[in-house]
């Protein structure tokens, strides 16, 4: 197929799940945030910004600014509105090769993005309304997409970007001092009742974070997700299937996941910081490979998202 | 926090509130929200605030999605063969810190002394011995079960969860009403109104702290592990539902799916050598601690009812043997029942030698003369009530009734003074509600709950407020037209720290690294684009 679709296809992997990700993140966190005075408020938001790759731009950035820019301004892809504007362009370009469904899907999305309103009752329907859309998006994506090439890429990006969405779930725990932060961490991925039936005794902090990370079932964990997105490189280049070194892309998601699926400690929420940065830096590297080996113009698709 | 000078506050007069002033007087109630010169009490004037900010627009688009959430998410009572919405109104009812710490301390008490007074009663009876309440009230008590006389359950608590109805009076004094330690229901939607209010009314949350409800699951797991019988190192919980077309079936699931145990039906339990299973696809396993959501009536058909198809035969057998837990246990209902009421603050005084916190409602005892005369003479003004109902099943309120409907009843009462109690009418206070398109007074009650794991019992902060939806009505309960309040306990200061946990404050500089030493390879040119 032509790299370019190729590439659009990945893409369109990529900013469906990170819209996904961010309103999951901010519907549990809103919650929370908008329980606190204003001056907590202010740094929260600067901070949640933070672990969603963004600085904020002056001091008085507060809830408002965080809500326009991460769930509202169309003008950068890190937000929701700008993710799935990024997503709905990326299929225009693809439209022969995406099936109608779902690029139908994507557009009327788009065109919806506009009807909400942008207080915080306006934000929890529009994060309610957007999980709504991308599930559909995936769902038409997995049964009206024939499970070839094209789809392999689709699929390819949506897993790398899963791993690293969840790798920025797990941060939020940094930004509240009190509460029960691993609650939210597991509402973020929607894996808190998962969670509860694994866990029959005690749990806490570690238990989640390592459901999180290392769970070999879930399909929103980090170890999951990394093999998902191995076993989409593993498809996409049947040639080399022996020994060693196959390619730069798979090498890292491998030894990314490898290592955390058999990783053992005694402290996990001390290194846990340590796994973020590594996952996500992983994250942008097996992006990057994989642009060099099958999109070769890596230098045009500008990524606004792996600064952290 | 301050409260801005009352000239500079917005006018609770906007239209929503249009003639409340004028229908809050009409009920003679106690107003939880507005003093008498309908200036909002210090603990509503943030919620003031909030709702001034709103029209009627948005006021009812909020209550119009809250509804739709309710149903999307499944959050009914199933009444008359249909699932219906609970209905939750916007405007919450709040209690101050001071207020709460009263009612808490009331309710813990009340558990103490009614756990304390089960235990007696299924064993020496010491507090009929002592002349305290007459053995002959307890043992013609319906719940009062022959079949769990003389054993202590396993885990050494009876009354694991329980559920004290607490009401105003026209003084704004609180009262409990009656004691519910059998199967308490409510829970669940004190926790689905919390999660509904945050983004319905997100605007109140950030001007106040709110105490949090969440932590109810976990320290309710918690009892029930710390009550399985002695020697189980991982108990094994489960809760025990009627079935799907039980009322209180959301709360079953809700309660199950937050604690991560399984929900079993009868069906699903066996009892064998004193021990109860569940059946599993990887074959049977053992089960240590039910929570039981069906009446005792239908629990064992081997004790209680035969023809009971949503018990398992033979678990109280297996409690008796101490092989399984039983929450809360069987018999507790003779504590919950009506004429024993009238009796607790006695009880209080007798087990734990202390003056009641909250004291009952005055009530006539029928089997006394000079009482039965006296009702019989004022039953027209007087509320009776069946003393084993509950939903508000049976209740007659004399200045509703018509004069045959009071006939009727005092026959009923000369036949079976036993069976009834009377207690004067109560105004109970009353909260602004939506009703059409403004806020009026309706009356609320308020079912705080308890987890007692045998050390301590916790009282979730705040409860369940129930709110009788037409105006007037002072009968709250589900199944007769009553809606829910989400229930806000003020916390003393913001900075109370809502759980205390360990935090981690090792700085990146001083771990280690674990992850291998990254290759250098070709990613190079990736990490410089970081």
């Amino acid at each position: 197929m032509l790299s370019r679709i190729a590439e659009s296809l990945f893409w369109i992997g990529r900013y469906v799940e990170r819209a996904d990700g961010t309103a999951r993140i901010l519907d549990v966190h809103l919650e929370r945030l908008n329980h606190l005075p204003p001056e907590d408020q202010r740094s929260v938001a600067q901070d949640l910004l933070g672990v969603m790759g963004s600085r904020p731009d002056h001091d008085e950035f507060g809830l408002a600014e965080l809500l326009h820019s991460i769930a509202f301004d169309r003008s950068h892809a890190t937000s929701i509105a700008g993710s799935l504007g990024a997503a709905r362009e990326n299929a225009r370009r693809a439209r022969e090769t995406v099936s109608s469904s779902l690029w139908e899907c994507l557009n009327t999305t788009y065109y919806g993005l506009s009807q909400h309103r942008k207080d915080v009752v306006g934000t929890y329907r529009f994060c309610h309304w957007v999980l709504e859309r991308t599930a559909m998006v995936g769902g038409l994506t997995d049964t009206t997409m024939s499970h070839d090439e094209s789809w392999l890429f689709l699929v390819l990006g949506r897993s790398l970007e899963r791993a690293d969405m969840t790798a920025r779930m797990l941060s939020t725990r940094e930004v509240h001092t009190a509460g029960m932060s691993w609650v939210n961490m597991l509402r973020c991925a929607g894996a808190y009742e998962s969670f509860l039936r694994t866990r029959r005794a005690a749990f806490d902090d570690r238990h989640a974070a390592e459901f999180l990370l290392m769970d070999r079932l879930f399909p929103r964990s980090i170890v999951y997700a990394l093999r998902d997105a191995d076993e989409a490189l593993a498809k996409l280049d049947p040639s080399d299937t022996r020994l060693g070194h196959i390619n730069d892309a798979r090498r890292i998601v491998g030894q990314a996941r490898t290592f955390l699926e058999f990783h053992r400690t005694d402290d996990l929420m001390v290194e846990l910081p340590e796994h973020m940065e590594r996952v996500q830096r992983a994250v942008a590297q097996a992006s990057d490979a994989i642009s060099r080996k099958y999109f070769n113009r890596a230098d045009e698709q500008a990524w606004v998202g792996e600064v952290s | 926090m301050h409260a801005p000078p009352i000239d500079e506050r917005l006018s609770p007069m906007s239209d929503l509130f249009e003639d409340y002033a004028v229908a809050a007087a009409r009920t003679g109630a106690y107003d939880e929200m507005f003093a008498p010169d309908q200036v909002a009490r210090p603990t509503y004037r943030q919620l003031e605030e909030a709702l001034a900010s709103l029209d009627l627009a948005d006021v009812s688009s909020r209550a119009d999605s809250m509804a739709r959430t309710f149903l999307d998410r499944g959050v009914t009572f199933d009444y008359a063969g249909e699932e219906r919405p609970f209905p939750l109104d916007i405007v919450p009812r709040v209690i101050s810190a001071p207020e709460w710490n009263v009612l808490e301390r009331g309710v813990a008490q009340r558990v103490r002394a009614l756990e304390a007074f089960l235990n007696d009663v299924y064993g020496r009876m010491s507090v009929a011995a002592d002349g305290v309440v007459p053995r002959r009230i307890i043992t013609s008590s319906k719940h009062f079960h022959r079949q769990v006389h003389g054993f202590e359950p396993a885990g050494g608590v009876r009354v694991h969860i329980s559920g004290i109805d607490v009401v105003r009076d026209g003084e704004g004094t609180f009262r409990v009403l009656e004691d519910n330690v059998r199967v308490p229901s409510g829970v669940s939607y004190v926790l689905e109104n919390r999660r509904a209010m945050a983004k319905g009314l997100p605007e109140a949350f950030s001007q106040q702290p709110i105490r949090p409800v969440e932590e109810y699951p976990r320290r309710l797991l918690s009892a029930l592990r710390r009550t399985a019988p002695a020697g189980v190192d991982e108990p094994t919980v489960v809760v025990l539902t009627p079935g799907v077309f039980n009322s209180a079936y959301f709360e079953h699931t809700l309660l199950a799916g937050l604690m991560g145990v399984e929900l079993v039906e009868g069906r699903d339990l066996i009892c064998r050598g004193n021990r109860v299973y569940m059946r599993t696809t990887a074959g049977e396993q053992r089960v240590d601690v039910i929570y039981k959501r069906i009446d005792d009536d239908f629990l064992d058909p081997l004790q209680f009812r035969s023809d009971s198809m949503l018990g398992c035969p033979g678990l109280v057998n297996a409690a008796r043997a101490g092989g399984v837990t039983i929450a809360n246990a069987v018999g507790n209902g003779v504590a919950d029942d009506k004429l024993v009421y009238s009796y607790v603050p006695d009880i209080i005084r007798y087990y734990l030698g202390e003056e009641p916190i909250i004291a009952n409602v005055d009530t006539f005892r029928l089997e006394e003369d000079g009482a039965r005369e006296e009702v019989l003479d004022r039953l027209d003004e007087l509320v009776v009530k069946p003393v084993d109902g509950s939903g508000g099943k049976g209740l007659v309120i004399g200045p509703d009734a018509s004069p045959e409907e009071l006939d009727a009843l005092r026959q009923r009462l000369v036949e079976d003074p036993r069976g009834w109690i009377a207690q004067p009418v109560l105004q109970l206070s009353t909260v602004p509600t939506l009703s059409g398109n403004r806020f009026g007074p309706r009356h609320v009650d308020l079912r705080p709950f308890a987890v007692n794991d045998g050390d301590d019992v916790w009282v979730l902060p705040g409860g369940l407020t129930r709110v009788a939806l037409r105006e007037g009505s002072l009968i709250v309960n589900s199944s007769q037209g009553g809606g829910s309040k989400d229930t806000w306990v003020l916390a003393e200061s913001r900075n109370m720290p809502i759980e205390a946990e360990p935090r981690h404050s090792i700085s990146i500089r001083e771990r280690t690294s674990v992850w291998p030493v990254e290759s250098s390879w070709r990613d190079r040119q990736a990490e410089q684009q970081q």
